[in-house]
């Protein structure tokens, strides 16, 4: 059924559509109309026998996730941000312990400075963890990899983030269809776990692990992410033959058959990068992109395959590796291990800052005319960050940066772009 | 593509305003994308929302640079620096101000623009009347319908009543339904 809604409530709905039996979370801006819907739905009993745990922390909501999927219950949470960090003991256990929880990323910055607005911060610090990472493109394809989320983390036992720009997708109405019960339920079925707490068959889960065996278990989880790079694409299709649309998958090339510059990126900024595309190559320029669903498993072959005829390649990531540049460049520069190309790094969109299209079409143009620094940060205003390396040079104590910047850069509450 | 954005102040419903535009759009079979400048939600605060409005997928997710229509919901307001930034002269206002443009000291600004696209509503009177709270939203979206032609008070009523329980939808309804009039009649004044 088509319907005009929020991003959060089309992802509740798809939640719903998947039978869950537990949920937990804990609120976070700007997750909280997630969970917010899932909460009401549970209270008009929309959703049957399931529960949803109020906890006090993200802690205690991933803990309780954890037990949850370990006695053998459907399992969903979600959170953004500081709450994902405050979690991070757990999101490693999850993995660890090999339970298919799904958790949705509302994608947002971390501080300090305190920032409640989108980058992809929140999960690529997680990107280690051991979960399986897809991003959505539109709340059309969020919606979609909740359902291929838990059929992917159950034929597996490993939990699953789905990551969603937050804001811009989770605050964005948008048209969306919305599938019905019967065809989510003949595409997922019921939950049977491949290890379950069980008082009648008992079991351990969690034991400790010594030098003996911790690389042989670490590998399987490594090799369980290997078979996700083939499991990922066959739920894709499966998904479309199903519900007649393309989501998922590992990645997706947008006008790349004769691309010389090929624009890679994770997201809902896909969009606005294949409109800047589709303008310059109305132009005559040989622009395509990339869209990165699936980061982990990061998809080394598809991205080859994809982006080895090119000329250059420019990244553009929500996410500053301090002292580096960019994480994803890392991926994609593996994947073209061996291949002479030219290969761009640009930061843009932290904690909010609007990605727009005069300011990618003038970074790919300089991109195509090899005018770009290794590592670009997009929009920069050089002027503030001048002033402020002046003014901390000159004096011992020249106090905290952040507040400093905001006195100069002054009222911002009128700002459009 | 039709693009609309909306200032006004937290506690205002211009997030709203923005989400029943784009449900009125998409209830007339047409793609629709609104979203809130995810600004501090304080009450007062100055708030923005924006609503894009297209036959095709939007794919694009930038904020509304370039505005076709801008929609004010507070004249405190009009003293911002940016306010009208990317708005062309071919492009619609409606304010909601019991006052004209001339009144507001926007009559400089607005030379070039096209007098036919511009309009002021009184919208909180409006909904204090109809809705017993200086909400306008609704009003300002029927006033919009009427100056744009972008939607019809038919889905617009139908998007009041996607996003309100019945009895404040109704009032709601009674609003943007006489604004719609009072624009109305204004432009074929002005055409006449």
């Amino acid at each position: 059924m088509l319907k005009q809604t929020e991003g959060s409530r089309a992802i509740a709905q798809a939640i719903a559509l998947c039978r869950p039996e537990v949920i937990c979370a804990y609120p976070i801006t700007p997750q909280t109309h997630i969970v917010e819907a899932l909460g009401e739905m549970v209270k008009s009993q929309e959703l049957g026998r399931c529960e949803f745990i109020n906890v006090e922390s993200e802690f205690a909501a991933l803990s309780v996730a954890i037990g949850a999927s370990a006695a053998g219950a459907r399992t969903y949470t979600a959170t953004s941000s500081q709450g994902l960090l405050f979690m991070a003991e757990a999101v490693y256990n999850a993995a660890g312990l090999g339970l298919p929880i799904v958790m949705t990323i509302g994608n947002r910055a971390i501080g300090a400075p305190i920032n409640i607005w989108n980058d992809h911060s929140d999960s690529m610090s997680m990107r280690d963890a051991g979960w399986i990472q897809l991003y959505a493109e539109t709340n059309q394809e969020a919606l979609d990899l909740h359902i291929q989320a838990f059929r992917l983390a159950e034929e597996l036992s490993c939990p699953v983030m789905v990551c969603v720009d937050g804001f811009i997708l989770t605050h964005a109405y948008d048209r969306v269809d919305i599938p019905d019960q019967g065809a989510v339920d003949s595409f997922l079925p019921p939950f049977e776990p491949r290890q379950v707490l069980d008082p009648s068959e008992p079991v351990t889960i969690g034991a400790m692990v010594g030098p003996e065996a911790f690389t042989e278990v670490r590998y399987l989880a490594h090799h369980k992410q290997l078979r996700a790079l083939k499991l990922i694409p066959q739920l894709s299709s499966a998904f479309k033959a199903k519900f007649g649309r393309s989501s998922g998958g590992l990645i997706r090339g947008y006008r790349v058959a004769d691309a010389e510059t090929i624009v890679v990126a994770l997201g809902s900024v896909n969009g606005t990068i294949q409109e800047v595309v589709d303008e310059m190559r109305d132009a005559g320029a040989k622009i395509g992109s990339v869209s990165i669903c699936s980061f982990r498993p990061f998809p080394l072959a598809a991205v080859r395959d994809t982006l080895h005829r090119a000329k250059r390649v420019v990244v553009i990531e929500k996410c500053l590796a301090v002292g580096l540049g960019g994480i994803v460049s890392d991926g994609v520069r593996k994947a073209l291990s061996g291949i002479v190309l030219k290969g761009y790094t640009v930061i843009a969109g932290l904690g909010g800052r609007a990605i727009t299209r005069a300011s990618l079409k003038q970074l790919f143009e300089d991109a195509t005319n090899d005018e770009l620094e290794q590592v670009t940060f997009l929009d920069l205003n050089a002027d503030i960050v001048q002033h402020e390396l002046e003014r901390e040079a000159k004096t011992r104590r020249p106090g905290p940066t952040a507040e400093a910047i905001l006195r100069r850069v002054g009222t911002v509450a009128s700002q459009i772009g | 593509m039709f693009q609309v954005r909306i200032h006004g102040r937290g506690g205002q419903g211009v997030v709203s305003g923005a989400e029943m535009l784009s449900v009125a759009a998409f209830t007339e079979g047409r793609y629709a994308q609104a979203f809130p400048s995810f600004g501090s939600e304080r009450m007062g605060a100055p708030v923005m929302a924006f609503c894009r409005i297209d036959e095709k997928e939007i794919r694009l997710r930038e904020p509304v640079l370039n505005p076709d229509a801008l929609i004010i919901q507070d004249p405190t307001l009009l003293h911002q620096v940016e306010l009208f930034k990317g708005l062309h002269p071919s492009g619609y206002m409606l304010i909601n101000s019991s006052r004209g443009f001339a009144e507001l000291g926007l009559a400089e600004f607005v030379r070039g623009f096209h007098s036919n696209r511009l309009r002021t509503v009184a919208a909180t009177e409006l909904a204090v009347k109809h809705v017993g709270r200086p909400v306008p939203n609704a009003a300002l979206l029927g006033g919009f319908a009427a100056l744009s032609g972008q939607i019809h008070i038919e889905s617009l009523a139908a998007a009041i009543r996607d996003k309100f329980p019945r009895a404040v939808a109704e009032k709601n309804v009674a609003a943007a339904t006489e604004a719609h009039a009072l624009v109305s009649r204004s432009m074929e004044a002005q055409v006449a």
